[in-house]
């Protein structure tokens, strides 16, 4: 479970995310949505204590980011927009690092390495290094890693990003089994994404949450794709400018 | 304890997995290698020179010690002064740069444990150098007659020094995501600290020892000299325990900010 209550980060004059608050329940997909510059790799970032917030607060399973930072990041498992990876290291000694970090014995980090090789279809790069991985094969070891001690909570910046059709609907029904039991929060521009993956919609917009409903309630009458370019044009000075953008994007 | 280990072996094997390692351990060794040569060459030029004058004086005070390992010893402390901050520079911005930061920050592991095992990866990279170099002290000791104690306390200034220079280097690639920031930086604060020294011979009074402390080369000399003092060895110490827990501050004030 993560609860965001009224996030604010100022970088000087700058305001990235402003009074951002929602929650995300266990069993749930939360989609994270909004424009570029946003705010929602900010927030994620917030979220998995990589940087703190200028106000406000962030509970993980009922652990303060802040204040019990080491129980939290024990429970997350986090894919940064760009996969953190080492690229003079092979996909499985690089997977055994990570689960190293936290905090897995030796016989766990043996099957746990096994189960993620095959999640995340990994069978036959296992060995490479990983400076030489497709961007789809890099975003799957991100991930791969974000799973590998089995955390309740999981973080997903913009998972799909540059995977081909047929992974990323493998992506996507793992993420959905993975959201059965855990808390996810991923961050996508793939509007349909969201459709087919998530049970609820935050979206955010220069910096403020604009929207936060269930999936079910918002798609009722119209298509997720209005819901979107309504919300963030409403909030948005130019609307119209932002609208196109969205259009584009989507 | 674990995680430290966990992040010094990652780096080590990142040091040999390219040639990175296997370059600075070859040019250091190259280098120190012509510089040992050139030495002993001098030394038996001169040798025979007084032989030749029937100089029973002179040449009971020529020393193998003072001639050669001395001037060695200070050569290579040179050379670690441009290798160790090419140890040093990768250290952190390449973190950074690579993303591989938010992993390492966003794992259960302390800022403290990250520091001590990028330190004590590149601790085993510089020692393992100086240990290659005492290969010139054992070819004096098969083919010559030099002190023995004076070469260890000799070679143990240099390992301590190293290890000043890594804890320095560490430091300053900690504030910069910057490979050659990060180099320039700890060359620029190596040299200060090995040059230092001089303006202590130039002005007088209190500020005078003050920079005679904080020279390294005071310390260092002191080695040299075959004197193992616990003063010199707590300089060391000191400057490590800085380097390190200033790191640390460092690079928590990032995730802090």
């Amino acid at each position: 479970m993560i609860e965001v209550a009224k996030l604010s980060k100022r970088y000087g004059d700058l305001s990235a995310i402003r009074d951002v608050s929602f929650t995300a329940q266990p069993g749930q997909i939360l989609g994270f949505l909004g424009p570029n510059g946003a705010g929602k790799t900010t927030t994620m970032r917030i979220i998995t204590g990589f940087m703190p917030a200028t106000s406000g607060t962030v509970r993980v399973d009922g652990f303060d980011v802040f204040e019990q930072s080491a129980e939290v990041r024990r429970r997350i498992g986090y894919l940064p927009e760009n996969p953190p990876l080492y690229n003079d290291m092979a996909a499985v000694p690089y997977l055994r690092f990570a689960a190293k970090l936290k905090g897995m014995g030796r016989s766990a980090i043996e099957d746990a390495l096994e189960r993620v090789v095959q999640t995340c279809g990994l069978g036959g790069v296992q060995s490479r290094l990983l400076g030489h991985l497709s961007k789809g094969f890099r975003q799957r070891v991100g991930l791969a890693q974000a799973l590998i001690h089995d955390p309740p909570v999981l973080i997903l910046d913009e998972p799909t990003i540059g995977l081909d059709p047929r992974q990323i609907i493998e992506i996507r029904s793992l993420i959905r089994t993975l959201g059965t039991q855990r808390t996810v929060v991923l961050s996508t521009h793939i509007l349909p994404e969201v459709s087919q993956v998530c049970d609820k919609v935050v979206i955010i917009n220069e910096g403020r949450v604009v929207l936060e409903d269930q999936l079910t309630n918002l798609t009722r009458t119209r298509s997720l794709e209005e819901v979107f370019i309504e919300a963030i044009s409403r909030d948005t000075v130019d609307g119209a400018r932002a609208a196109t953008a969205a259009e584009e994007e989507a | 304890m674990r995680n430290v280990l966990t992040i010094a072996g990652r780096e080590i094997r990142s040091y040999f997995a390219s040639p990175v390692a296997y370059v600075l351990i070859a040019a250091y060794l190259a280098l120190a290698g012509y510089f040992f040569y050139a030495l002993i060459t001098a030394f038996n030029t001169s040798l025979q020179i007084y032989s030749m004058m029937r100089n029973p004086e002179m040449l009971s005070r020529f020393n193998l010690n003072e001639m050669v390992i001395v001037p060695l010893l200070h050569n290579m402390a040179v050379l670690l002064i441009f290798i160790v901050p090419a140890i040093t520079m990768r250290m952190f911005p390449e973190e950074k740069r690579s993303g591989t930061y938010e992993l390492l920050l966003t794992s259960p592991v302390r800022v403290g444990e990250i520091v001590l095992g990028k330190f004590a990866g590149g601790l085993v990279l510089v020692l393992l150098m100086v240990g290659l170099s005492s290969f010139f002290g054992v070819l004096l000791l098969l083919y010559g007659n030099p002190e023995v104690p004076l070469m260890v306390a000799g070679y143990l200034g240099l390992a301590l020094m190293a290890m000043a220079f890594l804890a320095i280097g560490t430091l300053i690639s900690s504030f910069t995501d910057n490979v050659v920031i990060a180099y320039v930086g700890a060359l620029f604060a190596l040299l200060v600290l090995y040059t230092i020294g001089w303006l202590g011979e130039t002005i007088q009074g209190a500020g005078a020892a003050v920079i005679k402390y904080a020279s390294i080369t005071e310390h260092f000399q002191t080695l040299l000299k075959g004197i193992i003092d616990t003063r010199d060895l707590a300089y060391f110490v000191t400057v490590l325990v800085i380097g390190i827990f200033l790191t640390q501050r460092s690079v928590e004030s990032v995730r802090w900010r």
